[in-house]
């Protein structure tokens, strides 16, 4: 669960930063996209990187699932019957919205890969060849954008509990400063991370990014 | 003062239980909950009802004992045991739900009494040094750090009532096992079986049916004696170092 958590963490932190690309404007945006597909070679085949990346991404989906079903179905076994009146005094409202925000960000992660990368599905029916105005043209759209905040808020506070739990995991916060800046990392990340990917999308809104 | 109370009541392991309620009068704030608990049990006796089953023993906050669900929270809403607890927290006229702590390790025995045995079998399954016994050593003989001392005798202190399993939505039994981890793997005594006692009682908390860790931390603030959270990293931390030496 940690280390494949990890390894999405690492992802969606470039990911982000390259998103912010979009702010240099049209051919910025697309030269880095297309960077991306070159890049390594000609030691790697063209998109070579991409494959390796997205196979690792695969391979820890698989593993961070499985853990989460394995958690969930231990967690239900383990009291089947409820309390009549069950309080939760210490606990952040992250750490009890992991299982559904997690199920949340999936089924986000299935849409945004139709929408940009496997369908490249353009609500505006405008061309879906061209990376930059694809993502003009997307989050022009107002509701389109309502649906991608609201999952950078279930991936912001999914990355919340998330460092946390990975740091007691590994075993790293073996005091009680330890666990504070293991906290405190939570935070840092989940808004670095889910604040960066909202501004681009914001500012498309706005109307500060345009084709 | 006057109180409502929503008891949980079961007439044995196999029947079905439901919530009864019970009104009591004239509790005196300095009573302690259990005290308040014989009260009602006097006058069911009188009235030839069965009184209700409920665990006490030292009633000094240090036997683990006692243990009920006090209207959502573990030993009630004080950082103590249910026998430490007293009925000034509440106030005149409040409603009070008390059931037994939910958890299918611990199969309710009887109305509020549940068998925490699970506990006990994690205990043997590691939870402890193996040395012949015989002259107490010298207070010298082995030396042991200050800080290690302190932090041993700290999680030591944990007294195996189960409000953490009690209090976790995972249901999960993780901080007694690492307050026990914690405990013995400070001491010089407690490392010959260091690997083998992670791992062992890790195997028991998951056969017992207790649910995994999610570092929520319910347990810790129900603990009534705040054993803190880091002792399920050291928990972890020893179990990747027993995996890495191949137990």
């Amino acid at each position: 669960m940690a280390v494949s958590g990890l390894i999405f963490i690492a992802f969606v932190f470039t990911h982000m930063y390259g998103n912010l690309k979009a702010f240099s404007g049209h051919d910025a945006y697309n030269t880095y996209a297309d960077h991306l597909r070159s890049v390594g070679e000609p030691v790697l085949p063209r998109e070579g990187l991409l494959w390796l990346i997205r196979a690792a991404l695969v391979g820890s989906l698989v593993v961070h699932v499985y853990c989460a079903v394995v958690l969930w179905h231990r967690a239900a076994k383990a009291r089947t019957t409820r309390y009549v009146m069950k309080r939760n005094i210490a606990s952040t409202l992250s750490s009890r919205m992991m299982r559904w925000g997690g199920v949340t960000l999936l089924l986000f992660v299935v849409w945004h890969l139709l929408n940009f990368t496997i369908g490249k599905v353009n609500v505006k029916g405008g061309a879906t060849n061209d990376p930059y105005n694809l993502l003009v043209d997307s989050f022009d759209t107002w509701w389109l954008t309502v649906l991608y905040l609201i999952a950078m808020a279930a991936l912001g506070m999914h990355l919340r509990h998330g460092v946390w739990s990975a740091a007691q995991t590994l075993g790293l916060t073996n005091n009680a400063a330890a666990r504070r800046n293991a906290n405190a990392l939570g935070v840092l990340v989940a808004v670095v991370i889910a604040g960066g990917f909202s501004l681009v999308p914001i500012f498309v809104l706005a109307g500060v990014i345009t084709k | 003062m006057k109180v409502t109370l929503k008891i949980w009541r079961q007439a044995d392991a196999a029947s079905k239980g439901a919530m009864h309620t019970y009104e009591v009068d004239e509790v005196s704030p300095d009573m302690s909950f259990l005290e308040m608990l014989d009260v009602l049990n006097e006058r069911l006796n009188a009235q030839g009802e069965e009184p209700i089953a409920f665990d006490s023993d030292c009633r000094e906050g240090i036997c683990g004992m006692c243990g009920l669900m006090i209207n959502g929270e573990a030993h009630g809403p004080e950082v103590t045991t249910t026998c430490q607890l007293h009925m000034r927290t509440f106030k005149d006229g409040d409603t009070i739900t008390i059931e037994p702590w939910r958890s299918d390790a611990f199969p309710v025995v009887k109305d509020l009494c549940v068998d925490r045995g699970a506990l006990d079998r994690i205990i043997q399954s590691g939870g402890y040094i193996s040395v012949n016994t015989g002259a107490a050593p010298d207070a010298h003989a082995v030396p042991v750090p200050k800080d290690k001392a302190d932090r041993a005798f700290d999680v030591a202190t944990c007294i195996g009532c189960g409000a953490c399993v009690a209090a976790c939505p995972n249901g999960s039994a993780s901080l007694f096992v690492g307050a026990k981890v914690t405990h013995l793997g400070e001491l010089p005594q407690g490392q010959a079986e260091r690997d083998r006692r992670v791992v062992n009682m890790i195997g028991q908390h998951d056969h017992e049916g207790f649910g995994g860790c999610t570092n929520i931390g319910e347990c810790t603030a129900a603990c009534p004696k705040e054993i803190p959270l880091d002792v399920i990293s050291r928990l972890n931390w020893d179990l990747h170092a027993a995996l890495r030496h191949g137990k």
